[in-house]
């Protein structure tokens, strides 16, 4: 069954049309990737299923319910989190005060263990878990992001771009730990990426957007294999 | 002099020079600035012409100039200082002659106030050594060890000061509940503290909105107002008691603040400055228009004082059926009861604020409004609900803000518009941003310093202004970012405060 169903979705900023009308779904239990070039809209297509903007035509469903009318902070309650584009963790706050803001909407009973749990995913967070988050490494910096929506006990995780800014090293080690958030845990990811080799690699199924449109899906091996997606987006890398 | 130079860069002729170059500078800046007035004589307007002033901006010019460049040569560490400082008195003395120029030839100011009261010849002594010292151990004579060392300090400072702010807030409390009895005869150094208490109220209350939320809020002083002025009208028409109207003060307060808050909170930054800024003034054009019911420029006056607790009056003549505060205890009527008496009260409810925003501090609400003061789109993203927390954060702020009006009502027994005015809100944003956003000992340091020095040192008060704008730039030089302007972490896991500060600094 789909757990995210987005239909016909069409978001404006302003006057300009970023999507112009998106279907696309997102099954349970699934890694579902979408990639594409700079400023095609895969980042307005995540942040419109947070509710911000909202679209302004098509549907977007969550288990069923309507949320495209929704503001954020509700949708967020729903069960879906997102690490958003940027990290965004709040610099000045400690490790331990960041991972608290993720469950901040969450029942303090499941918090110990939660936090068992990320830190069985991130170990070195537990090393800096009193240190001001500001000063951490990139990579550390995006473990955190991942590891504060986490806390917030989603069934669906929305990362945005994950990869942004960090070593190759860095990259392959967050995604082992993103596809085992998503065997172990159980966790359905939807992973917006520019890079495009490793996205597809761990996703089950890939989409492919070019200036506000889906123009390919399948799945990640078939897109992989697909000679567009390799002259466009892999060719030349790794 | 020039065998001093020879061995230098720069010979006799070339400062000889540039020292000329400067005095005609300060002698174009200062001849129409400072040399002219016009005086009003009986055969009519007249130009005089003031040239010991435009004498005084030519020399301490010069002589400022001499030390900078004995600075640059690095000659003689005490003679770079010895000019430095007489270069500032001279400029001092000159400010000072500008503002009242009646007797113009008379003996320079620095001996006139050592002349007037001890507490002047401490104050020019200390400020003279403060250039003084300011002066010779400026960084230009040291080497690079001892640059060091200086950050060193500063650094240790800083450490002391965050692994003990437990212990010294429970210094601060203890000396502010014995100081009655410290000074409990002397009825200004106890209006004093109590003027001081107020704004350590009213800034930890607004901390929580600035502070804490970073919701810069320009406008309040309006909640100030609400609490006094619902303090006064209920108890004047309704015959309400103190006690009973505190609390009403605070819901007032909190609910206008609810009332303001709903359409302006989805403005940021300086927009809703601006909005916050012109709520204010509503309030205060409200109050001065509304004859009916407040009074308008005339205020409310004959407030009653609060009682002790219901219990016994304070006033001399005590009202039939009820008994005085020293019959109570025993002891022979003193009208320094009731100023103890409100002394300690502020000290109470500014404590339950301090004590309030401390424990919001560690509870998720708290929490939140941090968060949103660092990134609101991450909070959104995590499911905080914004419109709602940043309205608690005004409500909460304003309660405190509503329950230091109604103190203020009562202690002066007199309000009008005239004390809600916008220079309040400053004055108390910048106890806030002075001691450091969120910082609450910093509130009681900035409020001492903002409040309490201009108060103690009246007698200087010509001088107020001068000392007060070196004060800012000195802060906005070294302590850009407040007096105590550290976030430590609310909660710590496996490791005591100090070690976690110690291991931040290295």
């Amino acid at each position: 069954m789909s757990m995210l169903k987005i239909e016909g979705v069409h978001t404006f900023y302003g006057n300009i049309e970023a999507l112009k009308g998106i279907d696309m779904e997102v099954n349970e239990g699934e890694i579902v990737t979408l990639i594409g070039a700079n400023g095609a809209g895969k980042t307005t297509l995540l942040m419109t299923c947070c509710g911000s903007p909202q679209a302004s035509k098509g549907r977007i469903l969550f288990e069923g319910q309507d949320i495209s009318r929704m503001p954020m902070h509700e949708i967020c309650q729903l069960g879906i989190q997102q690490s958003p584009e940027g990290r965004r963790i709040f610099p000045r706050m400690s490790v331990f005060e960041n991972l608290q803001m993720g469950a901040i909407t969450q029942d303090p009973k499941h918090f110990s263990s939660d936090l068992e749990m990320v830190f069985d995913l991130f170990p070195r967070l537990k090393e800096r878990i009193n240190q001001r988050a500001g000063t951490m490494s990139g990579g550390e910096q995006q473990m955190l992001a991942i590891g504060r929506s986490l806390m917030g006990r989603p069934r669906l995780l929305l990362l945005d771009e994950p990869s942004l800014g960090l070593a190759p090293l860095v990259v392959k080690q967050i995604f082992e730990t993103v596809k085992k958030i998503n065997s172990e845990n159980k966790v359905t990811v939807f992973l917006v990426e520019q890079n495009a080799f490793h996205a597809l690699k761990l996703a089950h199924r890939g989409y492919v957007m070019v200036n506000g449109n889906i123009t390919l899906s399948g799945t990640g091996a078939e897109l992989l294999a697909n000679p567009e997606v390799r002259a466009a987006y892999l060719e030349g890398g790794h | 002099m020039a065998s001093a130079f020879a061995s230098s860069r720069t010979n006799g002729p070339e400062v000889v020079k540039e020292l000329a170059f400067f005095a005609v500078i300060a002698l174009m800046m200062s001849v129409m600035i400072l040399g002219v007035e016009t005086v009003d004589r009986p055969t009519g307007l007249e130009l005089a012409v003031r040239w010991d002033l435009v004498l005084l901006a030519i020399g301490s010019t010069v002589v400022g100039r001499l030390g900078l460049i004995f600075r640059r040569e690095n000659i003689s560490r005490l003679g770079q200082a010895i000019l430095i400082t007489v270069s500032a008195v001279a400029v001092f003395e000159m400010f000072v002659r500008f503002r009242d120029m009646d007797d113009r030839w008379a003996s320079p100011v620095f001996l006139d106030m050592a002349f007037s009261s001890v507490v002047s010849v401490i104050v020019s002594i200390a400020f003279l050594a403060i250039i003084f010292a300011a002066a010779y151990f400026s960084m230009k004579d040291k080497t690079a060890v001892e640059v060091d060392e200086s950050a060193k300090l500063s650094s240790k400072i800083q450490l002391m000061y965050r692994s003990n702010t437990k212990k010294i807030g429970l210094i601060g409390i203890i000396f502010f509940i014995i100081f009655p009895f410290i000074f409990g005869e002397d009825r200004s150094a106890i209006d004093l503290a109590t003027l001081v208490m107020i704004y350590i109220m009213l800034g930890w209350g607004l901390n929580i909105v600035v502070g804490l939320a970073g919701l810069l809020d320009l406008g309040y002083v309006a909640f100030y107002a609400v609490g006094a002025y619902s303090y006064a009208l209920l108890s004047q028409n309704f015959d309400l008691s103190f006690w009973l109207c505190l609390p009403l003060a605070g819901i007032f307060a909190a609910s206008f603040g609810i009332v303001l808050g709903f359409p302006v909170l989805r403005l940021r930054g300086d927009y809703l400055a601006i909005v916050t800024l012109g709520f204010g003034e509503i309030i205060r054009v409200v109050l001065i228009n509304w004859y009916d019911l407040t009074g308008g420029p005339d205020g409310i006056s004959s407030i009653e004082r609060p009682s002790f607790f219901g219990m016994a009056e304070f006033s001399r003549r005590v009202p039939e059926g009820s008994i005085g505060f020293g019959e109570l205890f025993g002891m022979d009527y003193s009208s320094m009861h009731r100023l103890i008496f409100l002394y300690y009260l502020i000290l109470a409810l500014a404590l339950v604020t301090n004590f309030v925003t401390m424990r919001l501090r560690k509870l998720p609400i708290g929490r939140a409004w941090e968060a949103l003061r660092e990134d609101e789109i991450a909070c959104r993203s995590l499911g905080i609900n914004p419109t709602n927390t940043k309205l608690s954060a005004f409500a909460i702020g304003a309660m405190f803000g509503g329950f230091a009006g109604a103190f203020f009502a009562t202690r002066q027994g007199f309000i009008s518009p005239e004390s809600f005015t916008f220079l309040e809100s400053a004055v108390i944003l910048a106890i806030v941003v002075l001691g450091g956003m969120g910082s609450q000992i910093g509130v009681v340091l900035a409020a001492i310093v903002m409040i309490g020095f201009p108060e103690m040192f009246r007698e200087l008060a010509e001088y107020r202004m001068l000392i007060f704008g070196a004060g800012i730039v000195a802060i906005m030089l070294w302590r850009p970012r407040g007096l105590l302007s550290f976030r430590d972490p609310t909660i710590l896991l496996n490791m005591s405060q100090k070690e976690k500060v110690a291991g931040e600094m290295k």
